[in-house]
């Protein structure tokens, strides 16, 4: 499937702003992905290992807080956005 | 303020010739128009975001628009926050814009708002407004504007951006979700760079800024379908739009139904105090661009380490070695410990980071130059330029 990588964590992500990756579940996809780019891990996770609260995850058009996290199962035609905060305005 | 004859019930003819593109559609008319008129609009920022909203506004012939703001306008605005102009350099942005303003639209009435918004002062500003547009450039100002809204009832049209990509949407409106329900905590401080840091396409705060503008007009009318429950995401580059499904958070702990935030907070706190990305504090370990230069030119060996990025060296250098902060932890082994070695960037921010890294890396003679870059052209060598 296909991860949305936002600008602000492209840097980490090896300058890429999509990565196709394997995976049943979106948690399975997400640690795909940090394990193809180990430096984006700690922007995700926290180091307990949970998703960090300040990053929204979006299966489609969906946040997966409402549908079953990162256990929602995952089809090869999705799209995974990882939503980042932003704060610029001036 | 009242007045024996309400002119905010009419508009005269110059105002209906001014008007005419809106009143010809049935979808403002007469009607919207007076709406549009007895609007009172409250923009948070006269900024990149501000100014396509302030000067849309305007035109658009909302009767009062707020402008809360502390800034002086300087070089580096003119790319992008087009309420300012060349000749506006040095000024207080509120006069700059006020004047903008008055000009495209004399029947506007600008209040202007000399403070930084806080938690004390907030809710009483707000409440005097129908709609607060929110334009400001940091996480801490971002938490506070949507807690003051939900508190007040007032929408906070909201819109974010960062390089060329930016985010819209409407919160805190009666049913739908508000700013914490999609991001109920902030990114720990550092972790997003502002505009100033991580730099901005001079456009997006127009695309995003106008969108506000829209969404703005579209409230006071009560007409078409708002970006409630909607985040717009705009990249730039791709010229890509693209929408999310925003909810109403049921545990969201200032709109939801058991809230824990019932009254502004210190939202500086909340966000971990620096939301705002700025020079860093002088450490014990600094060096300043005095001494440096002092040494410098008593020969001192001393190994000048740039991590700035590839793009930054090309703007300006003071020749040092080039290992941009995020390629240092692979890199390092380029460096010699047993030289004395000053690291800098563009503000002393990321060199700051570089020097603690190499310091846990067993280098034993680092310093951080205070300042960075900026700080030598504007006191060392003005042909440096700065950016």
């Amino acid at each position: 499937m296909k991860i949305l990588v936002p600008t602000p964590l492209r840097q980490y992500a090896g300058k890429q702003a999509t990565v196709e990756v394997p995976g049943a579940t979106v948690g399975e996809a997400l640690n795909a992905l940090t394990s193809a780019y180990p430096d984006l891990r700690r922007h995700l996770y926290s180091d307990e290992g949970k998703l960090r609260a300040f990053v929204n995850v979006y299966l489609n058009d969906d946040d997966v807080r409402y549908l079953q996290n990162e256990q929602t199962p995952v089809k090869e035609s999705d799209t995974l956005s990882i939503i980042p905060s932003i704060a610029g305005g001036r | 303020m009242t007045v024996a004859t309400d002119t905010a019930a009419t508009l005269s003819n110059d105002e209906i010739l001014r008007y005419s593109r809106h009143l010809i559609m049935p979808e403002v008319g007469m009607e919207g128009q007076l709406k549009l008129k007895k609007a009172r609009v409250l923009c948070i920022g006269a900024g990149g975001l501000g100014s396509p909203l302030s000067l849309y506004l305007a035109a658009a012939g909302v009767g009062t628009l707020g402008i809360v703001d502390f800034d002086v306008v300087d070089f580096t605005n003119l790319q992008r926050q087009i309420v300012h102009g060349t000749s506006d350099v040095g000024r207080k942005k509120l006069d700059s814009a006020a004047d903008t303003l008055q000009e495209i639209n004399p029947n506007v009435k600008v209040e202007k708002i000399e403070a930084r918004l806080t938690s004390a002062n907030a809710l009483e500003l707000f409440r005097d407004y129908d709609i607060v547009a929110d334009g400001t450039d940091n996480f801490p100002t971002r938490y506070l504007v949507n807690d003051a809204c939900v508190l007040t009832g007032k929408p906070n049209v909201y819109g974010s951006i960062f390089r060329f990509e930016g985010q819209a949407s409407v919160f805190a409106t009666k049913e739908g979700p508000c700013y914490r329900c999609l991001y109920p905590e902030p990114p720990p401080p550092g972790l997003v760079p502002s505009c100033a840091e991580g730099g901005v396409l001079g456009i997006l705060p127009g695309l995003v800024g106008v969108m506000q503008a829209t969404e703005t007009i579209k409230l006071i009318l009560g007409t078409g379908e708002p970006l409630i429950g909607r985040l717009l995401l705009v990249d730039a580059m791709g010229m890509r739009f693209r929408e999310l499904k925003l909810r109403k958070n049921p545990d969201c702990p200032v709109c939801g139904p058991n809230p824990t935030v019932t009254k502004l907070i210190d939202y500086e706190q909340f966000c971990g105090i620096r939301g705002q990305e700025e020079a860093a504090p002088v450490a014990m370990t600094d060096m300043t661009v005095e001494e440096y230069k002092q040494r410098k030119d008593r020969g001192d060996d001393i190994f000048l380490l740039d991590v700035r990025e590839p793009h930054e060296y090309a703007i300006c250098s003071l020749g040092g070695y080039l290992i941009p902060l995020n390629d240092l932890p692979k890199r390092v082994n380029e460096l010699d410990s047993s030289r004395e070695i000053v690291v800098h960037c563009k503000m002393g921010g990321r060199s700051a980071k570089a020097a603690e890294f190499l310091r846990k890396a067993g280098f034993s003679k680092v310093h951080n130059l205070a300042g960075g870059i900026n700080a030598w052209a504007e006191r060392i060598d003005p042909k440096v330029p700065k950016y």
